[in-house]
């Protein structure tokens, strides 16, 4: 399981990256560690799936893009059937069941705003449900800060 | 709106899915793009200032580092005190994801989103009395929506 290097890693490089030709180097000096050392750190954390990525986080809405999530509510006995239809879109970037009238979850992505009413109203369409768009109005999110 | 120029595109593309875990990652990514690794600093820096990229580091597996448990909290508040009280949700350690959404009344009455994260659902809930605690009488109702499955997981790709 993780040790203290890796908790400390974990912790430490959740945003902060530094920009510079040797990052690995400088990143590894501000936690104690040496630059290699580091660099076989995430790999191994990369390769157990600790860590999803580590690189850039991008906003697509600020590509000219757009996120929106979205609901449904689903008869239980159309679930598995309107599921697929969801998920065979390009633009839905996950999907979550969950326990609520409104049990179906999505994310819609594009770097085109228009697309995502436009994929709204198609899936509508291919299964006679109303989705509910539900745009971010305002971020309230202060970082992230999962401890390891 | 900032938008993005086609060799900022195709450097988004080089480096979603993560940077080169080698000694000099920029000067490899701009080497496959055929720009110098100053370049692909100097963009990465641009797209930071801009927003396009709101951080760059590790992206944890909330499962992995035993966050099995997670709530989508809703809750209705009172329109005139969201955007005070809105930060300090956000701010609670627990919370990955918080924002401010449309109503669809009559059936969903919620415009406050809240992403909780524990380790068991007791903790979840403990949390979620926290939330509660912050927001106090300027949430008329609220409800808590456990995930059950996860149906999809691409999250954003570009295409080349």
């Amino acid at each position: 399981m993780l040790d203290d290097t890796d908790r400390k890693i974990i912790n430490g490089l959740q945003g902060g990256f530094p920009l510079s030709e040797r990052p690995y180097a400088e990143a590894a000096a501000s936690l104690g560690l040496e630059e290699d050392e580091l660099i076989g750190r995430i790999a191994a954390l990369r390769e157990t799936s600790v860590l999803s990525r580590f690189g850039p986080m991008f906003d697509a809405a600020k590509m000219g893009g757009a996120f929106c999530l979205c609901a449904m509510a689903v008869p239980e006995a159309r679930f598995e059937e309107v599921a697929e239809a969801v998920n065979k879109y390009d633009q839905v970037a996950h999907n979550y069941e969950r326990a609520h009238a409104l049990n179906m979850w999505f994310v819609l992505a594009s770097d085109a705003a228009e697309d995502i009413e436009a994929t709204a109203e198609s899936i509508t369409r291919d299964t006679g449900l109303e989705v509910l768009l539900m745009p971010k109005l305002e971020e309230y999110f202060i970082g992230l800060k999962v401890d390891a | 709106m900032s938008r993005i120029d086609a060799m900022d595109r195709r450097l988004i593309t080089a480096t979603q899915s993560g940077l080169p875990l080698t000694r000099r990652p920029y000067d490899d990514v701009g080497a496959a793009l055929d720009i110098s690794g100053e370049e692909v600093r100097r963009r990465l820096q641009a797209m930071m200032a801009r927003g396009v990229i709101r951080r760059i580091g590790a992206v944890p597996n909330h499962y992995k580092l035993g966050l099995t448990h997670n709530g989508m909290t809703v809750w209705d508040v009172d329109d005139a005190r969201i955007s005070a009280l809105g930060p300090e949700v956000g701010a609670l350690e627990f919370v990955s994801h918080c924002y401010q959404r449309p109503r669809h009344l009559p059936d969903w009455p919620y415009n406050f989103f809240a992403m909780v994260h524990g380790r068991s659902a007791g903790e979840v809930m403990e949390k979620i009395e926290r939330v509660a605690r912050v927001l106090g009488d300027a949430a008329r109702a609220h409800d808590v929506l456990y995930s059950k499955r996860i149906l999809k997981k691409t999250g954003l790709r570009l295409q080349n």
